[in-house]
């Protein structure tokens, strides 16, 4: 079994005001050291072994569905664990 | 004229096109599920807009790998006339069907109210009813419109006049030029965040949405006068 982490974040061409209006409210509160803040997301899959290259298939996953890369750059981590 | 109106779980526009189809331009419309894989005996597509899949990763990004969107694909690719509304517009990018992206409004708001539009390209199967820079008045209702493009793509659509559609007045969500639609290069599928079934008749405050469906059927039946 494999754990697989994918980080998703917009691309730095891309205007995130959620990231905007969380740096906004942190420099105007305890923390003006703040410079800017983006937000992206964490997702986790448990993914059986198979045949198929497993780096392979977590790209073809984000392509298809997790990731628009119109907008957003993609990363991930794989981790073999014991099936349970 | 026969149109199709494509729905996924999670569609809510659906019926407000098929009554203006019906009953305000006197054409006929089909409800048609995802699951469908056949389009053929229809004239005309519309992804009608709402949530599909309730917006789960990104708005569109589930409802492009139903079944559905494989014949709506071909039928863009053959020329066929595709209109799609609010979320139907989502999920012709993110089918990659029409270029772009649709980002959270840049207010964080979901905005809901009439808004002015400039008809910027009135040569289009979907606009000759228009005059050119004509200033019309459609209502929107999303939380993510806000169109954006890289500035290859963006030179593209201005090149070959595929910005049909742009806000006047004020841009309600940030979208880059102020984009509010867009048409494919082929100029067959078209795009945009405003509802125009929504405003079709007196009491919905304007009919100019009912202009952009009758150019639909005109040229549609020119077409197939010369064919």
């Amino acid at each position: 079994m494999y754990k697989v982490k994918v980080y998703v974040v917009l691309k730095e061409s891309v205007v995130d005001p959620q990231g905007s209006a969380a740096a906004k409210a942190l420099q105007t509160g305890a923390f003006p050291e703040v410079k800017d803040v983006r937000i992206g997301k964490m997702i986790e899959l448990n993914i059986q072994k198979s045949d198929k290259n497993i780096e392979e298939v977590v790209h073809q996953i984000c392509t298809d569905l997790l990731v628009n890369t119109v907008i957003e750059d993609y990363s991930f981590e794989i981790e073999e664990v014991e099936a349970k | 004229m026969r149109f199709a109106v494509i729905t996924f779980p999670g569609t809510s526009g659906e019926t407000d096109t098929v009554d203006a189809i019906q009953h305000e331009l006197g054409e006929e419309a089909e409800l048609v599920s995802h699951k469908n894989t056949q389009l053929e005996d229809y004239d005309a597509i519309v992804l009608a807009g709402g949530a599909s899949y309730g917006d789960a990763v990104r708005p569109g990004a589930i409802a492009k790998m139903q079944p559905v969107m494989e014949a709506v694909k071909k039928a863009a690719e053959n020329g066929k006339i595709i209109l799609g509304v609010g979320n139907g517009f989502q999920i012709l990018v993110e089918a990659g069907i029409l270029p772009g992206a649709l980002l959270q409004n840049e207010s964080l708001k979901f905005v809901c109210k009439h808004v002015d539009l400039k008809v910027s390209n009135n040569d289009t199967i979907f606009t000759t009813y228009f005059e050119k820079e004509e200033k019309i008045s459609i209502p929107i209702a999303h939380g993510k419109g806000n169109y954006d493009c890289d500035d290859t793509t963006l030179q593209q659509l201005k090149k070959n006049n595929q910005i049909v559609l742009t806000y006047m007045s004020e841009n309600p969500n940030g979208s880059k030029e102020n984009i509010a639609g867009i048409i494919n290069e082929q100029g067959n599928v078209l795009g945009l965040m405003p509802h125009p079934e929504r405003a079709v008749d007196k009491i919905f405050g304007s009919k100019d949405g009912l202009r952009l469906f009758q150019s639909i059927v005109r040229n549609w039946r020119n077409q197939n006068a010369t064919n």
